[in-house]
């Protein structure tokens, strides 16, 4: 077995947004060496395009390139997540597998299956594998523990940085802020430092000086991947923070663990609450997030937002379900919503024309209903 | 002094520019095409307009399309505007009473959906360039018709075949088929330009509620057969405003001009004699990380005056635009 023939377990995983900080303190606090690859560059595209299927969606391309870069760097064993349902993303983690085979690398791959509990079957398998340190229950509890507070304090982070943003007097200071917290939260190696660590996120974005310019709210939604991904969604949500937008999403880090995770009993309740919202557009589970999608609209016009956005990668086909039925809702529901179809392709300069027209309509629109609302009281 | 207001719009296929009066009536419009150099027909453009009108007062400055930053940068514009808002801004100062914009330019082709003069949707082709501009120009100059020519010819058909308008490449094959199994150019033609009216609606117009008044712009609207098919398939007239292929010029320059008045502000305008200016263009790759970023410098008269292109903002943020 490949496990015995190398020493060290050299672990490593796909980047999806900022997950790569609890999934390393996870790793770490158990005594296993953790290579994250290089962050998302075009080099990481370029592997990806060259050795996927064409047809497939950017997030296995984008995969196969953190991959190569990460074994490139040493990483021996992959930890990719599985996936249930018509998206073909589940499948994704075995391609993934075949393709680097193919191409010579040697590495074990552990796939984790939703929904129930496999978890703890990973944790398991990396038990066994690690018996150089023998972590007992408690050292994983603790691991585990660490590793989520440290997500819900990502959490925390972009959304204060959506705030600030496009308000912020000095452009970029909310990113330099932002960029600072990430390394510290990064870098926290005891749970005793979290818990002070929310106030100081307040405090460091309080300080960054801001105006009283109006914002309009608009709500990201679509498929999980290319919402949390700045590298595959050309950095949307700064994107709009410049233009003056504050932005939200329907899907956070925790949200995707606690959906993917962990096991049944310790899932959110309210979440089978906000997808009958999707009724009567979509009934069922169609795959992917392609209900969620329609449900958030829903949900961000019920909490009076102006816009929303929908994110998918080209040939995603639960997406394609749901923005089937988006006219609709967006209609019944009195509220914009603009799709994006993002690809390898995605010319920065007309992501950017779509995003500033949203915008100006969005603004325009509110303008014309203030002067309206304001003349009709008169 | 007559004041006027200066719009440009910079497309893939071609640059226009419009002077507007006081009164926001068009004055002069030039139509030139790209031809791959951006800078070289905005300043080319000027020229033209300087020669003819002597030295004019420009009162404000507007940029669209795709180039728009660009622009921007060369002459010192007031607003850089989408073209989404330059087309609806044009169309409605003409026709008050649009309620779609049907637009076709060159590398794009979007829906426009206007009630009570405010835009409330809008869509853009985002995957395929299938019936845009530059795929039209191609398959004319591959079957030696000039694309002036075009609608007129597809109009004398009166038994159309059957294309496959869902991609460009399919289109093509399917057109060279025809077009071998003995069908005449006017059926082809006619063909394809009820297949690229199909791959619109069930593409980029999908799902939008399309009422009348009906405008059609863009460098398309040229073209009869295209217009024809638009008709047949909605069961409506369709209208082409007169300056259909200026439309987003127009809407930069009356964005402009209001920009100007609200504001009470000096325009930013540099003068016409950039057009006498010596830009010159040098980009370089950045070796800082792998992303490789092109950076592209703009330099006047050898003095740097602008840098773009690069992801992490290292170079763009060190000169001020």
């Amino acid at each position: 077995m490949f496990w015995k023939d190398v020493d060290i377990l050299k672990i490593t995983f796909p980047h999806m947004g900022n997950i790569y900080i609890p999934l390393k303190t996870i790793f770490e606090n158990l005594g296993l060496e953790v290579i994250p690859p290089p962050f998302c560059t075009r080099r990481t595209l370029e592997l990806g395009v060259a050795y996927s299927p064409e047809f497939a969606c950017l997030p296995l391309k984008i995969n196969i390139g953190n991959f190569i870069e990460a074994l490139e760097k040493g990483a021996n064993t992959i930890i990719m997540a599985g996936g249930i349902g018509p998206c073909r993303f589940g499948y994704y983690g075995e391609v993934q597998r075949e393709i680097l085979k193919d191409l010579g690398f040697n590495f074990e791959m552990i796939i984790l299956e939703p929904p129930q509990g496999h978890f703890f079957e990973l944790l398991n398998k990396v038990k066994c594998i690690s018996n150089k340190k023998n972590n007992s229950v408690k050292d994983i509890v603790r691991a585990i523990r660490l590793a989520w507070k440290k997500a819900l304090l990502l959490d925390q982070l972009d959304m204060e940085s959506f705030k600030t943003r496009p308000i912020e007097i000095t452009r970029g200071q909310t990113d330099k802020v932002y960029n600072w917290l990430l390394q510290q939260i990064n870098d926290i190696r005891h749970e005793d430092n979290i818990d002070n660590f929310k106030t100081k996120i307040i405090k460091a974005f309080s300080n960054i000086r801001i105006s009283d310019k109006a914002t309009i709210k608009v709500g990201i939604v679509g498929e999980i991947y290319t919402v949390l991904e700045p590298f595959v969604n050309l950095n949307i949500e700064k994107q709009l923070g410049e233009l003056g937008v504050e932005v939200s999403r329907n899907i956070y880090i925790t949200d995707w663990v606690r959906e993917n995770l962990l096991p049944a009993f310790l899932k959110p309740k309210d979440h089978t609450k906000m997808l009958q919202l999707a009724q009567p557009f979509i009934n069922c589970f169609i795959g992917g997030h392609g209900q969620e999608s329609v449900a958030q609209i829903v949900n961000f016009s019920k909490k009076g937002f102006d816009g929303v956005i929908h994110l998918l990668p080209f040939t995603c086909m639960p997406e394609i379900v749901a923005k089937s039925a988006i006219p609709r809702v967006s209609q019944q529901y009195c509220i914009p919503v603009m799709t994006v179809i993002l690809d390898e392709h995605s010319a920065e300069t007309g992501f950017r024309t779509r995003l500033e027209a949203f915008t100006d309509m969005i603004c325009h629109n509110k303008e014309v209903n203030d002067f309206a609302k304001v003349h009709s009281r008169n | 002094m007559q004041k006027y207001t200066l719009g440009i719009d910079v497309g893939s296929v071609s640059t226009n520019l419009v002077l507007l009066d006081e009164k926001k009536h068009l004055i002069k419009k030039l139509y030139l095409k790209t031809a791959g150099n951006p800078i070289e027909t905005i300043k080319k453009g000027l020229g033209i307009l300087h020669e003819e009108l002597g030295d004019v007062d420009i009162f404000a400055v507007g940029t669209t399309g795709s180039g728009r930053q660009l622009a921007s940068i060369l002459v010192g514009a007031d607003i850089v505007k989408n073209e989404i808002t330059t087309h609806a801004a044009a169309a409605l100062s003409y026709y008050p009473n649009t309620q779609t914009i049907l637009e076709i330019g060159g590398q794009d082709s979007k829906i426009i959906v206007i009630r009570n003069k405010t835009v409330v949707d809008f869509a853009m082709n985002t995957v395929c360039a299938a019936g845009t501009g530059s795929f039209l120009d191609r398959q004319a100059q591959r079957l030696g018709i000039p694309i002036n020519k075009f609608g007129e010819i597809a109009l004398k058909s009166h038994n159309p075949t059957r294309i496959a308008g869902r991609c460009a490449v399919f289109a093509e094959s399917d057109m060279i088929h025809k077009q071998q199994m003995g069908h005449s150019i006017e059926d082809i033609l006619k063909g394809l330009c009820e297949a690229l009216v199909r791959n619109y609606f069930s593409n980029v117009a999908k799902g939008k509620e399309i009422r009348p008044l009906i405008l059609f712009q863009g460098g398309v609207a040229a073209n009869t057969g295209i217009k024809k098919a638009f008709e047949e398939q909605l069961e409506q007239s369709v209208t082409i405003p007169e300056n259909y292929d200026v439309m987003g010029a127009i809407g930069a320059a009356i964005l402009a001009f209001n920009h100007i008045v609200s504001r009470q502000k000096a325009t930013r305008f540099l003068g016409m004699d950039i057009a006498a200016q010596n830009y010159k263009v040098k980009s370089f790759e950045c070796k800082g990380c792998p992303n490789n970023c092109e950076i592209i410098q703009l330099f006047s008269d050898n003095k740097l005056k602008a840098r773009w292109g690069d992801r992490c903002g290292k170079w763009s943020s060190t000169i001020a635009v």
